[in-house]
């Protein structure tokens, strides 16, 4: 609209207030940050790319990039496989609707809240003892050992946290996937079958080229998520057993070491990792939106 | 023919209930685990209830007394609603005025200043907090709810104009223009009009950014400390984990505490919720 008298006065006081805003919480102490990350300790000499040499040489943010790496295949993997599956099996049952909501649940819920739930699953006790954790008990009614599942590094434990993250995720990556199943044409489908191609041919031939460009929307998604996980590790390991991931490791310089330097270089390193997942995950919204 | 559709039917039933066990068990365990006292717990799995369920002695409120009182949790819980709260209704009555002043009135920059709103959805959180954190020590507003209410608003912004940017946008110009020849105010037609319109897509984003504050650990983790009285429920319980180790009896109690007013937005709104989650998806 380009009628309005006083414009200048309205957009002052209607945009305003974000932009200051945003420029106090979002842009300022960006570009801060950056700065901070070639600084000392206390923020107070120059240091050059000596923060950037310890996020990419120190041992432990090795591993943190090493733990990081395994969500990236095996929670992207399993969220968005999963997730596929269910949202093409709960298309043939009565009770879709309610399988869906189960499945979705845990999406309302504190990942602090799923990380007490599975810890207490994963609860170990010596063998001869009685198990008050599901999978242990599990374990010995099938005649196998009871695990520590969240110590034995690094493929176990660091499994065990990345299954905490699908069972959130899982019904995210369903629900967009189902609506793009369900956006298939039915007569596309059983022109396939009727030509005589199996479920697998279907799948691959038909269901799977249709639906991939939400599946690589839906997967990019799940990796700005891991790159950023946080909370699940946090409160099942707290990073202990060598389950650090990025974010862990930038908070624990924060506030265990008070190396704000060095903080400020992890941050800036995360940031260049998210960003072309980002770009390209909002080119894409775009295309479809057009 | 038959006989093979009939059983692919039931193994297909078979495999969909198998994954939702996997991800009704570990809820239940920990609800049923929360009413339980605590020599039992500690004694045999939660399971063993499902021996005789109906025999209700063998429930207690306990744990929840406990875990109300000496805890915390419920200071925490007192906390976690104001800080949501306000976490919400701040981000949300900003980014409306902005979204409709970027959709409605053309301005030189328009399209750069929206480009540049919803471009902050790229920047992780984590790339803002020691710069802010060293302001709100010299402010003396580190570990208040204030400081904690204006970094959400900050955080809740570029999603919130995008979306609804994105809402404001699909109205028609027409409307907004009759009721402007009408005499009305730009004020008038901003509150009278697009904002009634606009409930539906208000709705989702409020329980989007409702549910986003209440769950979030990070951020009060970084600008409230662990200061007790004002820390919200996420992080009271992780702080409960680590001192309260292996009494399960309580922590799945402060677990469930924590859960509950979310459980409850998710199956009276779920409709909303979904809509919000879904929409929320871009944000970085």
């Amino acid at each position: 609209m380009n009628m309005f008298q006083n414009k200048k006065k309205w957009v002052a006081l209607f945009l305003g207030p974000a932009l200051l805003i945003l420029a106090f919480v979002l842009i300022y102490p960006s570009v801060q940050t950056v700065i901070l990350s070639f600084m000392d300790q206390q923020s107070e000499h120059f240091v050059g790319i000596k923060n950037y040499i310890y996020a990419f040489t120190n041992r432990d943010m090795l591993i943190s990039f090493r733990n990081n790496l395994m969500w990236l295949i095996f929670f992207t993997a399993g969220t968005v496989g999963v997730g596929l599956i269910l949202a093409i099996l709960t298309d043939k049952i009565k009770y879709e609707k309610f399988a869906k909501s189960v499945i979705f649940l845990p999406m309302a819920i504190s990942f602090v809240g799923a990380g007490v739930i599975w810890k207490f699953v994963y609860t170990f006790r010596p063998p001869g003892s009685k198990q008050i954790g599901l999978l242990n008990q599990l374990m010995i009614t099938l005649g196998l050992q009871p695990e520590g599942w969240l110590i034995q590094g690094p493929w176990m434990n660091n499994l065990s946290l990345i299954f905490v993250g699908i069972w959130i995720w899982t019904g995210f990556c369903m629900v967009i996937l189902s609506a793009s199943y369900k956006g298939i044409p039915k007569d596309m489908l059983e022109a396939g079958r009727v030509d005589g191609a199996n479920e697998w041919q279907v799948f691959r031939h038909i269901i799977f080229p249709t639906m991939k460009p939400t599946i690589a929307v839906v997967a990019t998604t799940m990796v700005v998520n891991v790159l950023k996980i946080f909370d699940v590790v946090y409160v099942m390991t707290n990073g202990n057993y060598r389950t650090e991931v990025i974010a862990n490791r930038m908070y624990k310089e924060m506030f265990q070491y008070r190396n704000f330097g060095r903080a400020s270089a992890i941050a800036v390193v995360l940031f260049v990792f998210i960003i072309p997942v980002i770009i390209m995950n909002i080119k894409r919204m775009k295309g479809e939106e057009s | 023919m038959n006989l093979r559709k009939t059983s692919s039917r039931i193994f297909l039933n078979i495999i969909i209930l198998l994954f939702m066990l996997i991800w009704v068990l570990p809820t239940l365990g920990l609800l049923i685990t929360s009413f339980r006292p605590e020599e039992a717990v500690s004694n045999s799995g939660w399971w063993t209830v499902l021996n005789n369920p109906l025999k209700f002695t063998q429930f207690t409120l306990e744990n929840y007394k406990q875990v109300l009182g000496s805890a915390g949790m419920d200071t925490a819980f007192r906390n976690s609603f104001f800080i949501a709260i306000m976490g919400t209704l701040l981000p949300v009555m900003a980014a409306a005025f902005a979204a409709f002043s970027l959709a409605k009135i053309e301005f030189k920059g328009r399209g750069l200043a929206y480009a540049l709103i919803v471009g902050l959805l790229v920047v992780p959180l984590q790339l803002t907090f020691i710069p802010i954190l060293k302001i709100f020590n010299i402010l003396g507003i580190a570990g208040t709810f204030p400081g904690l209410w204006l970094v959400h608003t900050g955080y809740g912004l570029p999603f919130a104009v995008f979306m609804l940017h994105n809402f404001f946008v699909s109205l028609p110009d027409d409307l907004f223009e009759a009721a402007y020849i009408d005499g009305a105010s730009m004020w008038t037609v901003f509150y009278r009009l697009a904002l009634p319109l606009s409930i539906p897509a208000l709705a989702s984003l409020i329980i989007f950014q409702f549910l986003w504050v209440w769950n979030d650990l990070l951020v009060a983790l970084i600008y409230l400390g662990g200061n007790r009285s004002v820390a919200p429920l996420t992080v009271r319980l992780s702080s409960l984990v680590g001192s309260y180790g292996q009494d399960w009896h309580l922590l799945t109690a402060a677990a469930f505490v924590s859960m509950i007013v979310p459980l409850i937005i998710f199956f009276s709104l779920q409709r909303y919720f979904v809509r919000g989650i879904l929409a929320g998806s871009v944000k970085g």
